[in-house]
């Protein structure tokens, strides 16, 4: 825009207002990373404040006991492993199945009407799916096969996890699967392959590293996913490390949790209630990072196509 | 057929090449596999809601409204949902207000005024792995800061506390997708603006902010419909998580929003879904059935918004 | 002897009417050029010899082709089938995001092919023309040819199913001229071994490549929609020294529109 000539220098009220709205969304953008920003710091501090607390030896001790001192951290990552793992196995055949189908095989018609099914099995809060691992999935298939499984279990938890990050990874493998060109849907067919090797050994491969990034924002949405495990895998006052995945245990979020619903009357030793902030500090960046993985998959896919 | 001779002539064996001779069984397995998946996924879906159904119908039918109405009460038989819904409502009302327009303002910001700078682009990723953070740590977020340091404006464990709570959990959302619905203009539409002599804000209000309006309401409703669900953060923003609570005297809305205690229905939910009795699972049931009605119609309007976006379009 | 026989084709696109009423007889080992304006069909056309028109599922194709005598579209036929024996390629070079050894070996891997591997790859890409600039590199990614590059590729994938037909949709649009003197070159090459159907929308190299050509018009029908007609079909030299139709003519100097 040039302001050389007299008659060019355009309208300062209309200048002015330029520069107010501008201001306006400048703002907001600030504001909003410095709340952002702000998380990070409220952890930071009062998990530094918890280490400060603790005899450090407790954080290698048996169980996670926060109210008597025992913040033994194998106990509540190893459990949050265990879940996230059947959370896994329960949502990637699933998940990716769905996909493949939705991309590569649905009618238009066929897609329209599974698509908001899907929007709405992910609308679904972890509060119902807790819930119902706890009143349906224990009782009514757990107990069957597993005749010894406990009322709050692991399994039941990482079922119900899986079943909720299954849209996830569904919607997100989906969008790669079908970001592919089309180009190569009909240079494969072109070629004489069938639909299936079309699908399976030319768009999926394709699509991979997006379909990778969908499993690992699964993976995080799993690691840090709470009110299930809370419902379902037992939010009591602490547990032993478990092994078996039929007994009752808790994950990092099932601790947070079981902390949070005592927040105001938390009694016990030293450290007791910032031991929260601790391990939410601990979940942060374990979701963090693999939320940093998995967008380097999604940045390799696009520069690709 | 790779082999390296050539094609036979005549017609016949052309034919016999050409025809689908075998029964494609691999192709029909993968079809079979990957419809299973589906149906396997839907019919999770459809055993949730027939669960819910069933364990929560007798709460239905034999109180009826009165489920609705009622406040808490450590007596399963006369239990409501009333004092879960109307601070469910609240928290929206301030999702909507605080995270709306400053997440859209953001993104605005971000897409449309910013340079595209190595710090624009820090920004922006790093508000995507906000998104992706779980959401019991904005909880503690909202604990350290709203709870406990701005305890003299949100007066500790209020409504405006869990609210807020809510509010910072949403909006890098809110803000990503307002960024997509921007970035979806296409720039030729800016170009044209600019040509007849438009300002910026004139281009952005009059020929991006109509194109990207349905993308944007979308968004926003369905991330309304998210928070409404959450209820992992508000156990540490001070949502009450007991049988019973009592609203302070002398009770207008406003008091109740700055003075009272609160909870919500997921709250309630994970309330009701731990205690030991056997009467709590039928009034939990009903509990989830009245929290997913709401978010049914929540997404449904969501959906009605895009649809009707793209028919226009089209 | 006829490779293909066309009689009365006609396509759709749900109830639009791309293509009207062309007959065409294509010759064993020629090259036929389809030229014309743009939306006349000619790819559509060309689609509907391997079937490719079956994956769009607005596309309706009535009328008969022949491929040496056999309906194409009974009901035996298998396009799959079809596809292994009359290749394909496409105006955008679309190798596949693997090796370029991957690339070539991808059909005859599909087709159960059981000879040497290894020698069907070389002797395509010698084929194609691309050996001697690919030989050291044939575990790279395809994408890290240059355009003209990844269509001898494209080309040598083709061929490496042993088709009879190769069927080539604008192949060189998106590449210079020197690459584009390549494809041709290589077209002249294969002619002994493939009938080559190309379309293209450069009337010089459809003189320089053709044996016969096909032009093809987009006339208004009865209901005012845009249909695409075959309008002279002869051999190459004729159709650009004497045509018979005007509108030929107008095309072919320049004078169209
Ligand atoms: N998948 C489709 N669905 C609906 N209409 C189509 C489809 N593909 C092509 N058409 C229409 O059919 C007509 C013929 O298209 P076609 O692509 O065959 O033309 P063409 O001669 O190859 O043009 P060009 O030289 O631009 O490639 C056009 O009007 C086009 O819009
Ligand atoms: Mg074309």
């Amino acid at each position: 825009m040039t302001t050389a000539a007299l008659d060019l220098s355009g309208d300062p009220k209309r200048k002015r207002r330029e520069r107010r709205v501008r201001i306006l969304f400048q703002s907001a953008a600030v504001f909003s990373i410095v709340v952002s920003a702000a998380i990070v710091f409220s952890l930071i501090g009062r998990a530094i404040g918890f280490l400060l607390e603790i005899d450090l030896s407790q954080l290698w001790a048996d169980g996670w006991f926060p109210r008597r001192g025992r913040f033994d951290l194998r106990t509540i990552v190893w459990h949050t492993l265990v879940v996230s793992a059947i959370a896994m196995v329960v949502a990637t055949p699933l998940g990716l199945g769905a996909s493949v189908y939705l991309s590569e095989y649905a009618s238009p018609r066929a897609r329209r009407v599974l698509k908001p099914i899907l929007e709405v099995l992910a609308g679904i809060p972890s509060v119902v799916l807790g819930f119902f691992a706890l009143k349906f999935i224990t009782p009514n298939i757990l107990t069957t096969f597993f005749p010894g499984t406990q009322q709050s279990n692991l399994l039941a938890a990482g079922i119900g996890v899986g079943i909720l990050i299954i849209p996830l990874v569904a919607s997100v493998s989906e969008d790669a699967m079908r970001a592919v060109p089309i180009a190569l849907r009909e240079a494969s067919y072109g070629l004489g392959a069938q639909k299936w090797r079309t699908s399976l050994s030319v768009v999926f491969p394709a699509a991979l590293s997006g379909i990778v990034a969908s499993l690992i924002l699964g993976l995080s949405r799993a690691i840090g996913e709470t009110m299930v495990v809370a419902i379902a895998a037992g939010a009591t006052g602490g547990s032993l490390l478990q092994v078996n995945p039929l007994n009752g245990g808790q994950t990092m979020t099932g601790a947070m949790a079981s902390l949070a619903i005592g927040s105001d009357q938390v009694v016990g030793e030293a450290g007791t209630f910032d031991s929260l902030f601790f391990v939410g500090l601990l979940l942060f960046f374990m979701t963090l990072a693999l939320n940093i993985f998995s967008e380097r998959f999604v940045k390799r896919f696009r520069q690709r196509y | 057929m790779a082999t390296r001779s050539k094609m036979p002539t005549t017609s016949d064996l052309v034919k016999a090449s050409i025809s689908g001779k075998k029964t494609d069984f691999v192709g029909i397995a993968v079809a079979f596999i990957l419809l299973l998946t589906v149906f396997v996924s839907l019919g999770i879906l459809i055993t949730l809601l027939a669960d819910m159904l069933i364990k929560g119908w007798s709460v239905f039918a034999d109180r009826g409204w009165d489920f609705i109405s009622s406040p808490l009460s450590p007596d399963p038989e006369k239990a409501g949902l009333s004092q879960a819904i109307f601070g469910s409502l609240i928290l929206m009302v301030f999702v909507v207000i605080v995270a709306f327009p400053l997440g859209v303002g953001a993104a605005i910001y971000l897409e449309e005024y910013a340079k595209d700078t190595r710090m624009t682009r820090f920004i922006v990723a790093n508000m995507r792995n906000l998104a992706g953070v779980p959401s019991i740590v904005y909880g503690l977020l909202g604990f350290a800061v709203f709870v406990q340091l701005l305890s003299g404006i949100t007066n500790g464990r209020t409504l405006i506390s869990g609210g807020l709570t809510l509010a910072v959990l949403v909006l890098p959302i809110m803000m990503i997708t307002a960024s997509e619905a921007l970035r979806a203009v296409p720039d030729a539409l800016r170009q044209a603006s600019y040509g007849v002599g438009a300002t910026k804000w004139e281009t952005i209000r009059h020929h991006v902010l109509p194109v990207a309006t349905p993308a944007i309401l979308t968004g926003s409703v369905l991330t309304v419909a998210r928070a409404f669900g959450e209820s992992a953060p508000l156990l540490l923003a001070g949502a009450v998580l007991s049988n019973f609570f009592s609203a302070p005297a002398g009770t207008g809305v406003v008091t109740l929003v700055t003075e009272g205690d609160y909870t919500a229905l997921p709250i309630v939910v994970f309330n009701w879904a731990r205690q030991p009795q056997k009467e709590f699972v039928a009034i939990t049931a009903a509990g989830i059935v009245v929290l997913l009605v709401i978010l049914l119609l929540v997404n449904g309007v969501a959906i009605y918004l895009r649809d009707r976006a793209s028919r226009r379009a089209a | 002897m006829n490779v293909f026989s066309v009689h009365d084709l006609n396509v759709y696109y749900s109830d639009f009417h791309a293509v009207r009423d062309v007959s065409v007889d294509v010759k064993e080992h020629e090259i036929t050029a389809f030229i014309g304006p743009s939306g006349c069909g000619k790819s559509t056309v060309l689609r509907c010899f391997n079937r490719m028109n079956d994956l769009i599922e607005t596309a309706r194709v009535e009328g008969e082709i022949k491929y040496h005598g056999v309906d194409l579209y009974g009901g035996e036929v298998d396009p799959v089938q079809v596809r292994r024996h009359i290749g394909m390629v496409f105006q955008k070079p679309n190798p596949f995001p693997k090796s370029i050894y991957d690339n070539v070996a991808f059909g005859p891997r599909i087709a159960g092919f059981k000879g040497n591997l290894d020698e069907l790859v070389e002797s395509s890409l010698e084929r194609a023309a691309l050996w001697d600039e690919v030989k050291d590199i044939l575990d790279q990614s395809a994408f890290a040819l240059s355009g003209g590059q990844q269509q001898r590729l494209c080309i040598a994938r083709a061929i490496a199913t042993s088709p009879d037909v190769l069927l080539m949709d604008e192949p060189a649009s998106a590449l210079d001229p020197i690459a584009t003197l390549r494809i041709e070159e290589l077209m002249h090459e294969l002619k002994g071994e493939y009938t080559i159907i190309i379309v293209t929308h450069n009337m010089q190299q459809a003189a320089r490549v053709s044996d016969r050509t096909a032009f093809f018009n987009v006339s208004l029908n009865e209901q005012g929609q845009r249909t695409g007609q075959l309008v002279e079909f002869d051999e190459t030299g004729l159709i650009f020294t004497n045509p018979k139709e005007t509108a030929t003519e107008d095309y072919i100097t320049g004078r169209f529109g």
